[in-house]
């Protein structure tokens, strides 16, 4: 096991990993910049270094200082959480390049799902299906034409160098092309700094199902089922499942092995997830992967009884997964809500400070935060403040106890979704497990 | 001629225009970042810019005149 570990991260992601490390016995180190040295994960923490000023460029992605710390601190690994360095290759590399442990897949991994037309390709070549569309980019709206006409309309236009839905954008018919090109392909500039898109047939009315795995140095590559996370705004999760009303057993060894030669075909090891889109029909497609501990893992670990952040410091420390595949149950039905800092009918964010904080406890509800009442929720961040996530037998015993956990939730100060989630678990289609990804945009208001 | 003010404290991530730039109700002139989501803010009425009063990368509080319109 390793001797120290170093948490390069912020919020309750932080806490989790600190908390893995406590059960451990393994001292941790976090990391914090001006606008967090009251924030629990520094506090929870066996040492806490500050790195910087506000600003993520200023503090939690400046790799010297993060090295630096490790190094001063005497940290064995670092571990990055999900977001900030996760998914950064040049980092993991430079970690391994100075003898640390780093938490998480090769950065060749990591490189190898960055740009979305190349782990297309790959995921294609590997036998991994793949949505319909190309493999290449294309350089104008003339070309993109071209494609969309031998897909058929509507197509999705994607940027390749992109993730995360930044960017996207469906063109009903050819007279939308050229708007959407120019559109799409500003923005993809914008925010990826690479103007070039790529075209995929749009599947209407589909699902997003992703696949958890793990994989270590011994040649182990195992699934721990799937999730359901369908419910998104602007293409963001809101709330996720395990497991997925659309998945049958069947259904879930052929996903779980499909996610399996997924990561072999990339060398992957640690943690990661297989996303895929899920047609009506429950044929399924891949999306992209996130190398890295997913936000939602919570739900995976209190239907599998695995701690996923247990096995992801085991495996870096060149141990092998503990169980196989055939120990992999599921027990029961887990949903996550993540209660965010913002308006709950715009979804815009809501800086300020909590003034009162009370999250429900006991038997079936499990709650990741990193805030405390006091707190001062600032814009620098992302506007995660906690996930409430509630276990049940079933998934209706499930849905019950996540409205009685809203009911009981407390949070003043700032503006969140709270509301917004009492509609969604209340609301008859999601009852019904029907989900697709327009379920908010169709079915929710967010209003109390 | 209204100012264009920031309407959530955040970062400045792109500045759309410039001195001298026409623009037409409803045009982004700026994106803000705050709480890592990008924020376009527009401009409600048409004119010119007089002046840009932020750069990419500086922090603005809610209510910070972003651009000048005349």
């Amino acid at each position: 096991m390793l001797e120290k570990v170093l948490v390069a991260n912020r919020g309750e992601i932080a806490c989790r990993v600190i908390r893995a490390c406590k059960e451990l016995a393994i001292p941790s180190v976090a990391v914090y910049s001006d606008a967090d040295k009251d924030m629990p994960h520094a506090k929870l923490a066996d040492e806490a270094y500050q790195i910087g000023p506000p600003p993520v460029v200023q503090s939690y992605l400046v790799q010297d200082r993060i090295i630096e710390v490790a190094r001063e601190s005497g940290a064995q690994g670092i571990h990055p959480g999900y977001g900030l360095l996760a998914e950064n290759p040049e980092f993991a590399e430079r970690v391994a390049n100075e003898g640390l442990v780093w938490i998480g897949p090769p950065a060749d991994a990591i490189r190898a799902m960055g740009i979305k037309t190349e782990a297309r390709e790959m995921m294609r070549d590997a036998g991994v299906p793949i949505i319909p569309g190309i493999t290449s980019c294309v350089l104008n709206a003339d070309g993109a034409r071209e494609v969309a006409d031998d897909l058929g309309y509507p197509v999705m236009m994607k940027a390749c160098a992109g993730g995360g839905g930044i960017g996207m954008q469906t063109v009903n018919e050819p007279s939308e092309m050229d708007d959407a090109f120019t559109s799409c392909s500003r923005r993809a500039e914008t925010f990826f700094a690479d103007g070039s898109i790529y075209l995929e047939k749009l599947i209407v009315g589909a699902r997003h199902v992703e696949i958890q795995v793990l994989a270590d140095d011994h040649g182990n590559t195992v699934h721990l089922n799937e999730r359901e996370c369908s419910v998104q705004r602007r293409h963001q999760k809101v709330v996720e499942e395990a497991p997925s009303p659309a998945v049958n057993p069947a259904l879930r060894t052929r996903m779980g092995e499909v996610a399996c030669r997924a990561a072999e075909a990339i060398g992957y090891r640690n943690a990661g997830t297989v996303e895929f889109l899920m047609a009506p029909d429950k044929g399924f497609y891949f999306l992209e992967m996130n190398t890295r501990l997913q936000v939602e893992h919570p739900i995976t670990e209190m239907t599998t009884g695995i701690d996923i952040v247990k096995q992801q410091l085991a495996i870096a420390a060149g141990e092998p997964i503990s169980f196989s595949q055939e120990d992999v149950g599921i027990n029961g039905h887990a949903i996550e809500m993540r209660i965010y800092a913002e308006d709950p009918v715009r979804f815009l964010p809501s800086p300020g400070t909590i003034t009162r904080l009370r999250f429900p406890e006991g038997e079936g509800i499990r709650v990741d935060t990193g805030v405390v009442e006091g707190n001062t929720v600032t814009p620098f961040y992302d506007p995660l403040l906690a996930k409430m996530c509630v276990w049940g037998p079933d998934r209706a015993a499930a849905i019950e106890r996540g409205l009685e956990a809203l009911e009981a939730t407390e949070l003043e100060g700032l503006k969140n979704n709270i509301p917004l989630h009492k509609q969604v678990l209340d609301h008859p289609v999601f009852r019904s497990g029907e989900l697709n990804t327009s379920f908010i945009e169709e079915h929710i208001t967010g209003g109390s | 001629m209204p100012d264009i003010i920031a309407n959530m404290a955040g970062t400045i991530f792109k500045v759309l225009v410039q001195v001298e730039d026409k623009v037409e109700p409803g045009q982004d002139v700026i994106i803000l970042e705050s709480m890592k989501m990008e924020i376009p803010i527009q401009a409600e009425t048409a004119g010119t810019v007089t002046e840009v009063k932020v750069e990419e990368g500086e922090f603005v509080n809610e209510g910070g005149v972003l651009v000048v319109l005349e």
